[in-house]
């Protein structure tokens, strides 16, 4: 009997030094090998929305004339335009995977591609997904290149040039295929990853400064298309009224036909946008072809640049590209560049997104709450082990112990798992220490009547904790039953404020009933054996 | 022996005067704003958001780029000297919503972001829907688990709809008290506030199973005794307790009401009354009607009530 009890001793004493080393701020993390099997964790906080900042997401897919969630790698049999079908060739599917995973997959490529650390991509019901991009200063840029479907065409414009920002219908489909709505009128001089053009506010125009720069080989003198100038009444205006006859364009080559895509800086001095962003891609070799024989035949004439049915840029073919590679040049930012070269990179989602809901929370909103409830946390807590101690006395203190113990480990599990805390989160951690205590004054309480019924002081602990145990189970159970039942609720929504505070609070039931049946247990029945007589001669201390 | 259940009808005449005043307050609600709480954004769909600027705005011309953009159902508040405004709008879409600031930044200057909160109305009626299903699910839960764990007990059944009808006291209380907060300071209700029932429900369940735990444990000891002595019992055993626990909950929830953050005040202060009612309920309502119920004490009200006029 003694034996097991200091062997428990050392054992939670092991415990609660683990969890200050996993809660220690510069902690180095778990890094290590045995053989092929490797571990390499960092330990920090994970801060939710609130506390961190950043952007939340939730897209939904549309649907297209049938169902999403089929689990054939092809929609086939859908009522769906066949560049859809098409474009599922790119991929490899994962043994029936839905078009929701592909899509989610895609999404992550994309959200890794953005750079944004931590970022988490989670789907939701089964057609929504949840994007999670903490701590990012400027959501927009990032959301709109998540969610854009990214269908790429090149596209003959013929001897007309197109504005950037133009809406078109081509070959392979209309707007509402890739936005599953109908677009209204199109504004001219959006910029170029401006999508679907609904405001009407004025904006001042922009000109276009616009080419497309063919690198036939390293060696040879860079190739130029030329610059289009948009003299005065060459320009077509880009509004279509809906009433007349829509062109159709025709599709050269879509997305399907490019290699790689990424970014670079512009190392022309001569070029317009040199040192700045552009993208380059390489063609595979039906598409390199198909390019060749392509801007053979039209040289002179314009090629538009299409991603989404909306034009990116339309240079003049000067002549002839035959090695399958090229840049596209535009007013593009450093992140417009690389997720432009992402969307092209990891290929167009299968089914197109709308947001249906869009949080975004500046990063300095975050810490003066963290401060204030940490404060407010921590002089609670006090109170309580203030108040333990002065009403059970000796058993209190034991208490205190445990009630240390107990957020020590509960505080490392949320760095380990990791939690991501949020505000209600810290408040569920800090409602579960309230808690904590509850066990072990139900076991106090049933140990002071054992006492008073004229128990031994042994058996009286011994009584006090197996009658409490039934009373502590079943209670709590009850508490994790709601949890559980919040987290399904939360999650259901990408609702990261309830579905953290679900999580901590459940830990915090569970560790709680660990620590008061394991470590309060094993200290009062430890400082029995330590010091019985000295308690026996002082019923006081015991809080009779 | 103090007899607290022999006080009963004190208790359920305390308790309707918690309880009227809020289904007052929630009649008035449906009646002026279409609903019994006031509804925040992630029920209704919608956005609001802190826009922070580097001079004072007037809220109207505010108001007048957001109805130029289409938000016609728009609302702007400012604080800070004019210099933060917060605006309520119908769900903003992306695109639209970068517009607006830009047209913002270029009237105003500068503008940052604080925070933003949207949600599409479909959405919004999805979690309305859900939060129901959640309540249900989890009362219906809580009482299966109650008779489950009371088997053994003559009329388990009872110990579940009792524990069960203290804890709709408690929403009850809590609702009400945010119809009336609703009303007289236009609180509004959203998903943490449905956290915070949902916690409640749990809370309060387990306080009066405590006590149910207790009179279980006394029926086999005290056969013979009337029922009504035996809860007396038993209440006055775990008072203490009860008690106890719920001070010391109370402490960490004071202190986050007083010195936390203000974006949570509004969900401690519903955890906390809840709290507090949860103990009162488990002691004067739980039991008493589980001792009502046992001494079949409202068929009795009942005829008593239509054999008056019968005699008269």
């Amino acid at each position: 009997m003694r034996q097991k009890d200091y062997a428990l001793l050392a054992i939670i004493i092991l415990v609660t030094l683990t969890a200050l080393w996993i809660n220690w701020g510069d902690n180095p993390g778990i890094h290590f090998e045995i053989g092929d099997f490797r571990v390499h964790r960092d330990i920090n906080v994970l801060l939710g929305l609130d506390l961190g900042g950043g952007t939340e997401v939730v897209l939904e897919a549309m649907e297209i004339g049938g169902a999403i969630t089929d689990t054939t790698t092809v929609p086939g049999g859908l009522a769906c335009p066949p560049f859809l079908a098409g474009m599922f060739g790119q991929f490899v599917p994962t043994g029936g995977q839905d078009s929701l995973g592909v899509a989610q997959n895609i999404i992550e490529q994309r959200v890794d591609a953005l750079g944004v650390t931590e970022a988490r991509v989670h789907r939701v019901g089964d057609k929504r997904i949840l994007v999670e991009l903490p701590g990012i200063q400027d959501p927009a840029v990032a959301i709109r290149v998540i969610r854009e479907t990214g269908f790429m065409e090149f596209v003959d414009a013929g001897a007309v040039y197109l504005q950037p920002g133009t809406v078109v219908v081509t070959s392979l489909g209309a707007p509402e295929d890739i936005t599953g709505t109908q677009t209204v009128t199109t504004t001219p001089g959006a910029t170029a990853l401006a999508p679907t053009p609904t405001v009407a506010i004025p904006t001042a125009t922009t000109t276009p400064t616009v080419a497309v720069t063919a690198v036939v080989s390293p060696t040879a003198p860079p190739v130029t298309l030329a610059t289009p100038t948009p003299a005065a009444g060459t320009v077509p205006t880009a509004t279509e009224p809906v009433t007349k006859p829509v062109k159709v364009y025709q599709t050269v080559m879509t997305g399907r036909d490019l290699k790689t895509a990424y970014v670079t800086i512009d190392q022309d001095p001569a070029s317009d946008s040199y040192q700045k962003a552009i993208i380059a891609f390489e063609l595979n070799r039906e598409g390199a072809t198909k390019f060749a024989a392509f801007t053979s035949a039209n040289v002179g004439k314009y090629l538009a640049i299409i991603i989404d049915k909306r034009v990116i840029s339309c240079p003049v073919i000067n002549s002839p590209i035959t090695e399958g590679r090229g840049i596209i040049q535009g007013k593009f930012t450093l992140d417009e560049a690389r997720g432009l070269a992402a969307q092209l990179q990891y290929g167009a989602l299968p089914i197109p997104f709308r947001i249906v809901s869009e949080r975004v929370v500046d990063p300095t909103l975050g810490q003066d709450s963290i401060q204030k409830s940490v404060m407010a946390g921590l002089i609670g807590v006090f109170t309580v082990l203030l108040f333990m101690a002065i009403y059970y006395r000796v058993p209190g203190l034991v208490a205190d112990v445990a009630l240390v113990v107990f957020a020590l480990v509960t505080f490392a599990l949320f760095k380990l798992i990791p939690v991501a805390l949020t505000l209600p989160g810290i408040a569920g951690f800090l409602l579960s220490i309230g808690m904590a205590v509850d066990a072990n004054i139900l076991i106090f309480e049933r140990m002071k009547e054992e006492l008073r019924t004229g128990r031994s002081l042994g058996a009286a602990i011994q009584a006090g904790f197996d009658r409490a145990w039934t009373s502590i189970r079943d209670s709590n159970i009850s508490t994790l039953i709601t949890c559980a039942i919040l987290f399904w609720f939360g999650s259901n929504f990408g609702a990261g404020e309830v579905s953290g505070f679900a999580v901590t609070l459940f830990l915090g039931v569970v560790v709680s009933m660990f620590t008061a049946i394991t470590v309060t247990h094993t200290l009062i029945r430890v400082l029995f054996v330590v010091a019985r007589d000295f308690l026996q001669d002082h019923p006081g201390l015991l809080g009779l | 022996m103090y007899d607290i259940v022999g006080k009963r009808k004190w208790y359920f005449l305390f308790s309707s005067l918690l309880i009227v005043p809020g289904i007052i307050a929630m009649i008035i609600s449906t009646a002026t704003i279409g609903t019994p709480v006031r509804l925040g954004i992630d029920f209704t769909g919608g956005t609001i958001m802190e826009l922070a600027f580097t001079q004072p705005v007037q809220p109207a011309d505010v108001r007048a780029v957001f109805v130029i953009a289409g938000y016609t159902d728009t609302s702007v508040q400012t604080t800070d000297e004019g210099r933060t405004v917060i605006i309520r709008t119908a769900a903003l879409d992306p695109d639209d919503k970068e517009a607006i600031k830009a047209e913002l930044a270029s009237q105003y200057g500068a503008v940052k972001e604080i925070y933003s909160d949207t949600l599409g109305a479909q959405v919004g009626q999805e979690v309305t829907a859900s939060a129901i299903i959640a309540v249900t699910v989890a009362s219906l839960a809580i009482i299966g688990y109650i008779v489950l764990a009371f088997r053994k007990v003559p009329h388990p059944v009872r110990y579940g709809v009792c524990a069960v009808l203290a804890m709709i006291h408690d929403v009850l209380v809590v609702l009400g008290l945010f119809a009336i907060l609703g009303l007289l300071l236009g609180w509004e209700v959203d998903a943490l506030f449905l956290t915070a029932v949902l916690t409640v429900i749990g809370f309060s369940v387990q306080d009066t199973i405590v006590v149910f735990d207790r009179i279980r444990e006394n029926i086999p000891k005290h056969r013979g005794e009337p029922f009504e002595d035996i809860v007396n019992h038993s209440l006055l055993q775990t008072v203490h307790r009860s008690l106890v626990t719920q001070i010391n909950a109370l402490f960490v929830m004071v202190a986050l009401l007083l010195f936390g953050g203000a974006t949570i005040q509004q969900f401690i202060l519903a955890m906390f009354v809840g709290m507090v009612t949860g103990t009162y309920s488990s002691i004067c309502v739980a039991v008493p009607l589980l001792v009502v119920w046992e001494k079949g004490e409202v068929p009795a009200f009942f005829r008593r009530l239509f054999r008056r006029p019968a005699a008269a």
